[in-house]
């Protein structure tokens, strides 16, 4: 595919750069603006008042986000989201090291985790609603209860790929304990790690909005399933592309500390792929 | 995996050691589960004891409209993941095919790849009210994504060479498709029909929790409302071990289908 795509631009470089900022413009920016107007022209013709115009949505995402609900509702759900996303890692990474590195303890636990893994995340929250009550805490237990899972198994798996002969080296150079988790197996299993906090990720958003639905009197979850039963259709579409706002920040806030975490493994999957 | 291979005697005791841990481990949580309760720790309304749970079980198993429910779950479930795997490998392979395609659609997916499923569920609710097809509009839209994502890694990974000598020797377009473009994907296509089936299953079950259509989340709900703590439990452990037989159903599925291919690849999407 590379060698095809630059033979293109290796032909269009004739009419200039700007026109090849104008050209990249039009393919990143036509398609959602063809589709916001075939849209907007479906929704003044038909009657179906489930599909307002993407100008009512609009105008229903300001009036109702940008005010007192963004501190009333959005900034309880982030906070949640965040510290949910936080405990889940330091958590996860923590006890998969351990797990990883004590071969008899991950033998032991690893049948029982590949179980708690394969539960769906959601039907966690009426258990934890049952031993924790509906709290600000439950929903926080709730996320770390879903998203804790991928981010374990994933340091565990990276903890023990760690290269024999780099163990062994560590070992010969004496290093210490500290040394050792901080410059050899830590190191090793980031790919992984990274791996299964992207995972955890998308988790977490998922049981944030459904412990939101389900048990909670403010929140973004909480907040579009109330707009939904009282058929404030337009408000509801909104709070839709809220949530789509905070997954796509989400995913480019990762990719930007995924790539200073993971710098030096994507220079070397370069180097061995050249 | 660059271990040195030990000689089959000693992998065998290994293997042995290594079931004999996990039935260990496993027997160790089921009697902690059940001391909780026992000792006070934790009243048994909210966590009852692991006995009672299991009588739960089979009492469940034994009755046919445990049964049904199992069923209505999963055939949302397999309809859902079919038709999500069908448009994602068309879609993704025409699109990753065409250059133009694929630039002039990136932003859209970009931006809609990381909506939560889950937001759409009052959209879905709307337009279909408490049924199944509800469900279906939230599985589809959530395993689309996974399978969508590698068959556009994988149709982006035919070797140049390979496509050059496909051209030369003047393979039709059904050919270079059977030929080249098949068997570079297939791994791809099989890594995101893995994911797709666990996310797929995630999301029947929250639909049902969610939304009240026929299912196993249903039941869970309703248990929950109910104040039936031993049903609860009881259906959890169920979606669990069904969670667990996706997994190795289809694990075995995509190394069965691939033995012929090296890759070992890492899961990089959800």
């Amino acid at each position: 595919m590379t060698a095809h795509t630059s033979s293109i631009t290796m032909t269009r470089r004739g009419p200039g750069v700007g026109s090849r900022i104008v050209a990249s413009f039009l393919y990143a920016l036509g398609l959602p603006f063809l589709l916001l107007v075939i849209w907007a022209i479906a929704a003044t013709r038909s009657t179906n008042r489930f599909f307002p115009d993407p100008l009512t949505i609009f105008k229903a995402f300001v009036d109702t986000w940008i005010g007192p609900a963004f501190v009333e509702d959005v900034l309880p759900s982030l906070y949640r989201l965040g510290l949910g996303i936080l405990a889940s890692i330091v958590v996860g990474v923590a006890v998969g090291t351990v797990i990883g590195l004590v071969r008899w303890l991950r033998e032991l636990l690893e049948p029982l985790l590949e179980f708690f893994r394969a539960i769906p995340p959601p039907v966690l929250i009426p258990v934890v609603m049952l031993l924790v009550g509906i709290t600000d805490t439950m929903k926080v237990v709730v996320i770390v209860s879903g998203a804790v899972w991928p981010i374990l198994l994933n340091t565990i798996e990276g903890v023990r790929a760690t290269d024999s002969v780099m163990t062994e080296t560590a070992n010969s150079f004496q290093l210490t304990w500290w040394e050792r988790l901080r410059f050899l197996v830590l190191p090793a299993a980031s790919p992984r790690i990274m791996a299964g906090v992207r995972q955890g990720l998308s988790v977490a958003l998922i049981l944030m909005v459904i412990s939101e639905m389900f048990a909670s009197s403010s929140g973004l979850g909480y907040r579009i399933a109330y707009f939904q039963r009282n058929y404030l259709i337009a408000e509801m579409w909104s709070g839709v592309l809220l949530l789509g706002l905070v997954g796509v920040f989400l995913a480019v806030a990762f990719g930007l500390v995924e790539r200073r975490v993971l710098r030096w493994y994507h220079g070397l999957r370069e180097v061995s792929r050249a | 995996m660059g271990v040195n291979l030990p000689l089959p005697s000693t992998r065998r005791l290994r293997g042995a050691r290594k079931a004999l841990l996990g039935v260990v481990g496993l027997a160790g949580f089921l009697v902690v589960w059940q001391l909780i309760p026992t000792l006070g720790l934790i009243n048994s309304q909210y966590l009852p004891y692991v006995t009672d749970v299991a009588v739960r079980l089979s009492e469940e198993t034994s009755d046919l409209a445990f049964w049904r429910r199992l069923g209505s779950t999963l055939a949302a479930w397999g309809i859902g993941l079919a038709v999500a795997t069908l448009a994602a490998v068309v879609l993704g392979t025409v699109i990753g095919l065409v250059p133009f395609l694929r630039r002039a659609t990136h932003t859209m997916v970009e931006f809609l790849r990381p909506i939560p499923s889950v937001a759409l569920i009052p959209l879905a609710v709307l337009m279909f009210g408490i049924q199944r097809q509800a469900a279906l509009v939230i599985i589809i839209y959530a395993s689309f994504w996974q399978v969508f994502v590698q068959v556009i890694y994988g149709v982006a990974d035919i070797d140049a060479v390979a496509r050059d000598t496909a051209r030369s020797f003047g393979l039709t377009r059904r050919e270079r498709l059977s030929h080249l473009v098949m068997p570079t994907a297939l791994p791809y296509v099989m890594t995101g029909l893995r994911l797709a089936a666990a996310v797929a299953l995630i999301l029947a079950i929250t639909a049902e929790m969610v939304i009240g259509n026929p299912g196993l989340g249903r039941m869970i709900e309703l248990s929950r409302s109910a104040g039936d703590s031993v049903g609860l439990y009881a259906f959890v452990v169920v979606t669990g071990l069904l969670g667990l037989l996706v997994n190795i159903v289809f694990r075995f599925i995509e190394r069965r289908s691939l033995s012929w291919h090296q890759s070992v690849r890492g899961e990089e999407v959800l």
